[in-house]
């Protein structure tokens, strides 16, 4: 098991070294941006994993707080020219303040009320960044997001952005992991198996439910505003259904409740749809197709929570876990 | 001295009175069982005890405080822990995190590695499969698990909904021999809700037999064993 270990380090150096090498090995600019979204993605995913993978509560209205951290984080730079790293942080909390008085009522509730109040938040939301032209332009969008800087020195270009994201995805990956393998990530889960019998040892799910949410829709709202100084231009079109379906598709063919999922989920259904690209006419279709193949023959996703096999009391690792995987291999 | 006493509970479902005012008391280190067939009230009654389901009327005094109107998540604090019906064992957690999440309440760590090791001394084979999913285990482990998850929380009382459900007929003897060593054993005081009334009475000093949301009969188990009725309803002798 330690050599195992060992190996896993090994293999997480190498792949960070690759990454951080990568813009110099990768010049075609396309390449580049493909790997700057991924990385939006992945925060998003992890996000919405948080409360849809750990404590089972559906959320289909994800591209809203996404959206809100985006138009949060623009109008504060564009128009009272504050701080990249400021907006950064305004972005989150506002995001965060939508997804406490969204949480607040419905989480109150045992069942999907979640899913369907996001489902019409998130409609509300595009309506409200279509409609709202005094503030958003409306369906012109905002352009000329400046993009960041520090002490002075501006972030431009492919390859800052691209350092840029990949710090704010390291920082999350290991925040999020922290907080899934704490007392904390432990109690979210009894939540998602069973509210009752959380309650009977004293959990009170509401509280956990609430937790998860805000801090999903904040780290959604980071990701926005990340997004936003990154293309320069926002408009509704970004923030729209789709989106929070294609973040929800990361999070389940992932693999709910699980870390590597949300990340592996997020790359592959980014790459898909650029892949498919040269049968324009087709990709959904195929797209469409990958996904139903995926869900009939391995439904707990590429990375299911069978593959957790970290125990948060650091007794020798693996036992009786370990075994049956090999046995079901 | 009771330590749980229940009077006049009601519970309604919608407009249908699922418990049509209860009264009974279960005395501190006793066994006591709730027998009856389905539908006539027993897991409402605990439930109704766990605040799982509103009251519609009654009190529901624990160790001398009034604990009607608490909280659901607020119960196992007073003392109260509860084994639901179909056990309730976190199956993507592991043994080992299920019984620690058990003390969820709890700050004395030193008391909780204690009550850990009182658990596997029960049930040792909770500790041979310490480190495996709860969902891969038996009936029969889950249900020692259940037990054992409900007794890391240091409870004054235990709540049992159902022991005996879905399991082998050697199981079930072997969760009952369980029960009555707990009690004798650690004084547990434990209120027992159980449809096979043979092995509730076997367990239990005392047993209370409800019908349609009332008890019909109460009395020890010896008296209720050789209770003709009691015999040829629930006994099927």
């Amino acid at each position: 098991m330690e050599r195992l270990s060992k190996y896993k380090n090994i293999a997480a150096v190498i792949g960070c070294i690759l990454l951080l090498i990568a813009p110099f090995i990768i010049t075609n600019s396309y390449y580049l941006h493909i790997m700057v979204l991924i990385g939006v993605y992945i925060i998003l995913s992890l996000s919405l994993n948080l409360i849809t993978g750990y404590t089972g509560q559906l959320c289909l209205g994800h591209a809203a707080f996404y959206g809100i951290g985006a138009y949060v984080g623009a109008l504060l730079m564009l128009n009272l020219n504050v701080n990249f790293f400021i907006a950064l942080i305004a972005s989150a909390v506002v995001s965060g303040l939508f997804g406490l008085v969204l949480g607040i009522p419905t989480l109150r509730l045992r069942g999907d009320y979640l899913a369907i109040v996001t489902l019409g938040f998130g409609e509300i939301v595009r309506l409200v960044f279509v409609n709202w032209a005094d503030v958003t332009r409306g369906p012109m969008g905002l352009p000329g997001i400046p993009t960041p800087s520090i002490f002075g020195f501006q972030i431009s270009g492919r390859t800052a952005f691209y350092y840029l994201i990949f710090i704010l995805v390291a920082l999350t990956l290991v925040f999020m992991n922290r907080l899934t393998n704490s007392g904390f990530g432990m109690a979210m889960q009894t939540v998602k198996a069973d509210e009752i019998a959380a309650e009977s040892i004293g959990i009170y799910p509401v509280k956990y439910k609430l937790i998860a949410f805000v801090i999903s829709s904040a780290m959604a709202g980071m990701a926005g505003c990340f997004y936003a100084s990154y293309v320069s231009y926002i408009s509704p079109t970004t923030f729209v259904y789709n989106t929070s379906v294609t973040i929800l598709a990361m999070v389940v063919l992932g693999g709910l409740g699980s870390l590597a999922g949300s990340v592996i989920g997020a790359v592959v259904l980014t790459l898909i749809p650029e892949v498919l690209r040269f049968i324009s006419d087709y990709r959904m279709l195929i797209f469409g197709a990958l996904m139903v193949i995926m869900m009939i023959f391995k439904p707990e996703g590429f990375w299911g929570v069978s593959k957790r096999v970290k125990n948060i009391y650091k007794i020798k690792a693996g036992g009786g876990r370990r075994e049956r995987d090999s046995k079901s291999k | 001295m009771a330590i749980l006493e229940i009077k006049d509970l009601q519970v309604k479902y919608g407009v249908i009175p699922a418990l049509k005012g209860l009264s009974f008391h279960v005395d501190e280190g006793e066994v006591v069982a709730l027998i009856g067939a389905n539908g006539a009230g027993k897991t409402t009654t605990l439930h109704a005890i766990s605040s799982i389901v509103p009251k519609a009327g009654g009190t529901i005094t624990f160790d001398g405080k009034d604990i009607t109107a608490e909280k659901a998540h607020k119960i196992v604090g007073l003392g109260i822990s509860q084994v639901q019906e179909g056990r309730g064992v976190f199956a993507e957690l592991t043994v080992l995190e299920n019984l620690k999440i058990g003390a969820y309440l709890r700050k004395d760590k030193d008391g909780i590695e204690k009550d850990l090791k009182d658990v596997y001394e029960l049930f040792p084979r909770l500790e041979e499969r310490k480190e495996q999913p709860a969902g891969t285990l038996s009936g029969g482990e889950q249900q020692m698990l259940a037990i054992g998850r409900a007794l890391m929380a240091q409870p004054k009382m235990l709540l049992l909904d159902e022991p005996s459900m879905g399991l082998a007929p050697v199981v079930v003897e072997d969760i009952f021999r369980t029960i009555k060593k707990l009690n004798r054993e650690r004084h547990m005081t434990i209120l027992l809700v159980e449809q096979n009334a043979q092995m509730a009475l076997y367990a239990a000093h005392r047993a209370y037999v409800m019908e349609t949301g009332e008890i019909v009969m109460s009395g020890t188990s010896k008296e209720l064993k050789s209770n003709d009725d009691i015999r040829k309803s629930y006994l099927g002798l």
